[in-house]
C-alpha cells in the first residue's frame, strides 16, 4: 500500500484517460470538449513519464512527452480558432447543434 | 512514507478535479478545476523526478493552453449559453462503457508484471540531457514540430481573423 510503484501511476492515468473520454462523450460544448482532449493527453504524458522513470531513468520518454505536450499546444490554438470562427458563423459552441457546412 | 502521502494527495488532487471538469455545471467551474488537474500532474512529474517536464507542464498547460482555453470560454458566452446542459439520454450508456474499460485498464495494469528497473542514477537534474538528446538523437522530430508549432499558430490566427477580414472586403 505505501510502496508507490509503476501502476500507481497508471492506474491514476487509467482514471484521467477515461474520465477524458468522458468529457467528450457527454458534454456538447465544444470547449469542454477540447478539455477532455487535454484530460486525455496528459493520461498518455503521465504513462510516458512513469514508463521512463521505472525502466531504468532513460531520458527518451521525457522527450517524447515534451513533443507531446507541443503537440497539445498546437493543437488548441488551431481547434480554439475554428471553435470561435464556428460560434461567429452559427452562434452556438454545442457539437450537436451544428449541422450547416455552410451559412 | 512521505512520498506515498505525496503521492495520494497529489493523486487524488489530479482525479478529483478531473471529475469536476467532466461533470461540473459551469464551463468557468470546469476550466479552473482543469486548473488543478495540471497542477496534479506537474507534481506527479516531480514525484517521478521529471523536473524539467514538472516545469514545462506549468508553464505551457497552466500559462498557455488553459489561458487559451478560458478565453475561449469567455468569447462564446452568449445569453443561452451560460449554463450547460449534460443530457441525461447519452450519460448513462457512456458511463457503463467508461467505467468497464477503467475496470479493464486497471486489472491490466495491476495485474501484469511490468518488468521494473529501479533506482535513479546520480545526475544534477535532467535538463541538460533533455536538451542533448533534443540536438542529437532527436533532432529531426525537432525541426519538424518547430515548423509544425509555427505552421499551427499561423493557421489559428488565420482563421479566427478570417470573418473580420471578409467583413472590411
Amino acid at each position: 500500500m505505501f510502496d508507490i510503484g509503476l501502476p500507481h501511476f497508471l492506474v491514476v492515468s487509467a482514471i484521467l484517460f477515461c474520465l477524458g473520454i468522458l468529457a467528450l462523450t457527454i458534454r456538447r460544448n465544444a470547449i469542454l470538449m477540447l478539455m477532455g482532449i487535454e484530460l486525455i493527453l496528459n493520461a498518455a504524458n503521465l504513462n510516458f513519464v512513469a514508463f521512463s522513470r521505472f525502466q531504468g531513468f532513460r531520458l527518451d520518454g521525457h522527450v517524447a512527452a515534451l513533443f507531446v505536450i507541443v503537440l497539445a499546444a498546437a493543437e488548441a490554438a488551431v481547434a480554439l480558432a475554428i471553435v470561435l470562427h464556428i460560434f461567429k458563423t452559427s452562434n452556438t459552441v454545442e457539437a450537436d447543434r451544428i449541422n450547416a457546412l455552410k451559412e | 512514507m512521505d512520498y506515498a502521502i505525496l503521492f495520494y494527495v497529489f493523486a487524488a488532487l489530479t482525479v478529483l478535479s478531473a471529475f469536476v471538469v467532466v461533470f461540473a455545471r459551469s464551463i468557468i467551474y470546469a476550466a479552473f478545476s482543469l486548473l488543478f488537474t495540471f497542477l496534479g500532474v506537474a507534481g506527479l512529474y516531480v514525484l517521478l523526478s521529471a523536473d524539467f517536464l514538472a516545469v514545462v507542464q506549468i508553464m505551457v498547460y497552466v500559462g498557455g493552453i488553459l489561458v487559451l482555453l478560458v478565453f475561449g470560454v469567455m468569447l462564446t458566452r452568449n445569453a443561452t449559453n451560460i449554463e450547460v446542459d449534460t443530457g441525461t439520454l447519452k450519460t448513462l450508456p457512456a458511463l457503463i462503457i467508461v467505467s468497464v474499460t477503467l475496470a479493464l485498464f486497471i486489472q491490466l495494469f495491476t495485474r501484469t508484471d511490468w518488468s521494473v528497473v529501479d533506482g535513479i542514477p546520480e545526475i544534477d537534474g535532467t535538463t541538460m540531457e533533455i536538451g542533448e538528446m533534443l540536438v542529437t538523437t532527436y533532432i529531426m522530430p525537432f525541426e519538424v514540430i518547430g515548423i509544425l508549432l509555427l505552421v499551427a499558430i499561423m493557421g489559428a490566427a488565420l482563421i479566427a481573423r478570417r470573418s473580420e477580414v471578409e467583413k472590411h472586403v
